[in-house]
């Protein structure tokens, strides 16, 4: 807050306090906004039978988002999980993109058609290519993270999975080795009370957080639905790294608000109840409101917004649907480097 | 030219491709200040300093993936396992992750990661430092695996899988290390991944096999040929990708064909050597495919009886060699 000459109060935003501009908060809603139409999308085209498979991430696209904003797009290595819509399109992987791996289709920058959707991979983006076996990408954090301190790079990676994956030895090991040697990483745990069917006091009997003691980095919680604490946690673990303070674990709260994926009936160990209970914790509408009372932001804006990622997802399912899918004998391609083919 | 040994021709290639190129380092347990259980980064802390030869904590899976990731940066990381049989919590990081990287990226992303891990047995360690694991890898495409036998090979090879540019296990024979003296040249030299050699022109009877078992081969067929057998002997070298015209250019060589390796037999290397030898040329040969492996056992036992009974030998090559060329 400031007071100026005549005495009264005049408020600066949080978000401004933080660093932002208003035009980047509204940049941000508009990722959350993309990234919950696109998984709507999904689902519904799953439904139809036009894609095989999608695994939701809506009710965690606040602090994906968030994330996101608090990193270097252009020096950071990103490692995020397979809900991480929100995430990746805010570090700029577009829906056309997204789409043409939901269709599995050739021109898919993630794999060629050649993984499941979800499995994000783009070096032009720095977003790292992984795996199914859940929190193996956690060493490769490590590792990016020790090859940017061995060049005198100012560059951070940042790495995501679920809070059962917080169970594997990878993320064990990966997270010892960071601390250790003191490396520039960033662990967010997305924390969505749910592994499948299993509720997180079944998989965890103290706090995710908590493991960074034994690993001699802070641990941070913090309420995954709050944008802005999400920014701010995730900044100043990017500026510990970037100063050579070393590894930051931060366990952002947040409520799987969809089935686990496609092939999922959530109400089979979960109530109707408790999951709309959490709809009302959802952190999209938040932000919006927040938006709006900062002045701005207005309904007609909201309209114009939705209407708009609307018809940019529309496009690119009409662009990934008659895109074509990749050669048969291209099964055959990439197992090692041409080069060696020639030795 | 300098007589050395196969561990100082391991040593020499790491020296000369982190001199070379610095974004070659080597990490692992014990490798920096010690300088590795069995010396093979001997003196390289000093040299290269405690960023390029890291001490690791004491996790497999995390020295595995950490280097894949150091590598999917643009490093060429060395990754030591101390033991191969210390090396299956890395599995999944190996054969799920460095192993696919390339394909399932479409080609975007790549992993020039080399693995080393000591194999083999005759040293005493009983089940869990005599294990040779080759079996557990070879098949998954993506992976290329090499298993040297001599001291030259051992520089060449590993020289070539550190610039290679996919992933790489390196299976050096710790029995071999001391074992294995022989003149390597103190130049910069590669030999390529892919290609088996020829270690002795024969025309009674092939045998075909890797990594330490080949210098009893060695051994047994030099006192055949004083009994008037004529041997030759392949070395593949590279297990994956096996260099398959070799292999049946040495089968039809003779029309006889022993196979030999310390893995055990069921599902080993041999099994698919003999596989492309009865694909491609079945009807050249003139008596049935031999193997000659380890025993099917979970692994060697320490007692030194028992060791000795599942070790090959010269004599144990000897006798399954004559065996062959009298069939």
């Amino acid at each position: 807050m400031n007071v100026n000459v005549k005495g009264t109060v005049k408020s600066t935003t949080k978000h401004e306090q933080l660093g932002l501009s208003h035009e980047q908060v509204k940049e941000m809603y508009r990722y959350m906004v993309l990234a919950r139409k696109f998984d709507e999308r999904c689902l519904l085209l799953q439904r139809a039978g036009k894609i095989n498979f999608h695994v939701s991430g809506i009710g965690q696209e606040t602090a994906q988002v968030a994330a996101a904003f608090a990193l270097n797009k252009e020096k950071d290595y990103f490692l995020p999980y397979y809900r991480d819509y929100g995430f990746v399109m805010s570090v700029g992987m577009t829906p056309r993109e997204l789409m043409l791996s939901a269709f599995a289709k050739a021109e898919d920058p993630n794999s060629g058609g050649r993984q499941m959707p979800g499995h994000f991979s783009s070096k032009r983006l720095r977003i790292v290519t992984g795996s199914s076996p859940v929190t193996t990408q956690a060493p490769h954090a490590v590792g990016f993270a020790l090859a940017a301190k061995m060049q005198k790079k100012d560059s951070v990676s940042f790495v995501t999975f679920g809070e059962g994956s917080s169970n594997q030895g990878d993320f064990h090991e990966g997270s010892n080795f960071a601390g250790v040697l003191k490396l520039p990483v960033i662990f967010m745990v997305e924390n969505n009370q749910y592994a499948i069917s299993i509720p997180v006091h079944r998989q965890v009997s103290g706090k995710v957080v908590d493991r960074a003691l034994g690993y001699g980095f802070p641990g941070v919680r913090v309420d995954g639905n709050d944008a802005l604490e999400v920014y701010r946690v995730v900044k100043e673990a990017r500026e510990r790294a970037v100063r050579g303070e070393g590894p930051t674990l931060i366990e952002a709260m947040m409520y799987r608000l969809s089935p686990h994926s496609t092939s999922d009936n959530d109400l089979a160990y979960r109530t109707k109840e408790e999951v709309e209970e959490n709809w009302k914790k959802d952190g999209l509408p938040k932000f919006k409101q927040y938006l709006m009372d900062c002045g701005l932001w207005s309904e007609a804006e909201d309209e114009a917004l939705v209407a708009e990622v609307t018809q940019q997802i529309k496009e690119a399912i009409e662009y990934a649907d008659k895109a074509p899918y990749p050669k048969p004998e291209d099964t055959l391609l990439h197992v090692y480097a041409e080069s060696a083919k020639e030795d | 030219m300098a007589v050395m040994e196969y561990i100082d021709a391991i040593r020499l290639a790491m020296k000369e491709e982190m001199e070379k190129d610095d974004t070659v380092f080597v990490m692992g347990e014990d490798v920096g200040v010690k300088g590795g259980v069995f010396t093979t980064t001997k003196g390289f802390i000093e040299q290269f300093g405690e960023m390029r030869v890291i001490d690791t904590p004491l996790a497999e899976s995390a020295i595995a993936g950490v280097a894949i990731g150091a590598a999917m940066y643009g490093m060429k990381p060395i990754a030591e396992m101390q033991y191969s049989d210390f090396m299956l919590p890395a599995t999944n990081q190996i054969i799920n992750e460095a192993a696919k990287i390339r394909y399932r990226s479409n080609n975007d992303w790549s992993c020039p990661v080399v693995v080393r891990a000591p194999i083999g047995g005759g040293i005493f360690g009983g089940l869990y430092h005599s294990q040779s694991p080759e079996s557990i890898f070879f098949g998954t495409p993506g992976l290329k695996i090499i298993a040297p036998y001599s001291a030259y090979d051992a520089k060449g090879l590993l020289k070539a899988a550190i610039r290679d540019p996919d992933p790489v296990i390196f299976f050096e024979n710790k029995k071999c290390y001391k074992l294995i003296k022989e003149d390597v040249p103190l130049d910069d030299y590669v030999v390529p991944i892919g290609k088996a050699n020829v270690l002795r022109e024969g025309t009674d009877i092939t045998v075909i096999g890797y990594s330490l078992p080949l210098h009893f081969v060695m051994q047994a067929a030099e006192e055949l040929d004083a009994e008037g057998i004529s041997s030759h002997v392949l070395d593949l070298r590279t297990l994956q990708p096996l260099d398959r015209e070799a292999i049946i250019e040495a089968a039809r060589k003779t029309g006889k064909v022993l196979i030999v390796h310390e893995d055990n037999k069921t599902g080993g290397v041999g099994a698919e050597v003999s596989a492309i030898i009865s694909e491609e040329c079945l009807f050249e040969l003139d008596a049935p495919i031999m193997r000659l492996c380890g025993p099917d056992v979970p692994a060697m036992p320490i007692s030194p009886p028992m060791e000795k009974f599942f070790m090959l030998s010269k004599d144990k090559v000897k006798e399954a060699m004559r065996e062959l060329a009298l069939y």
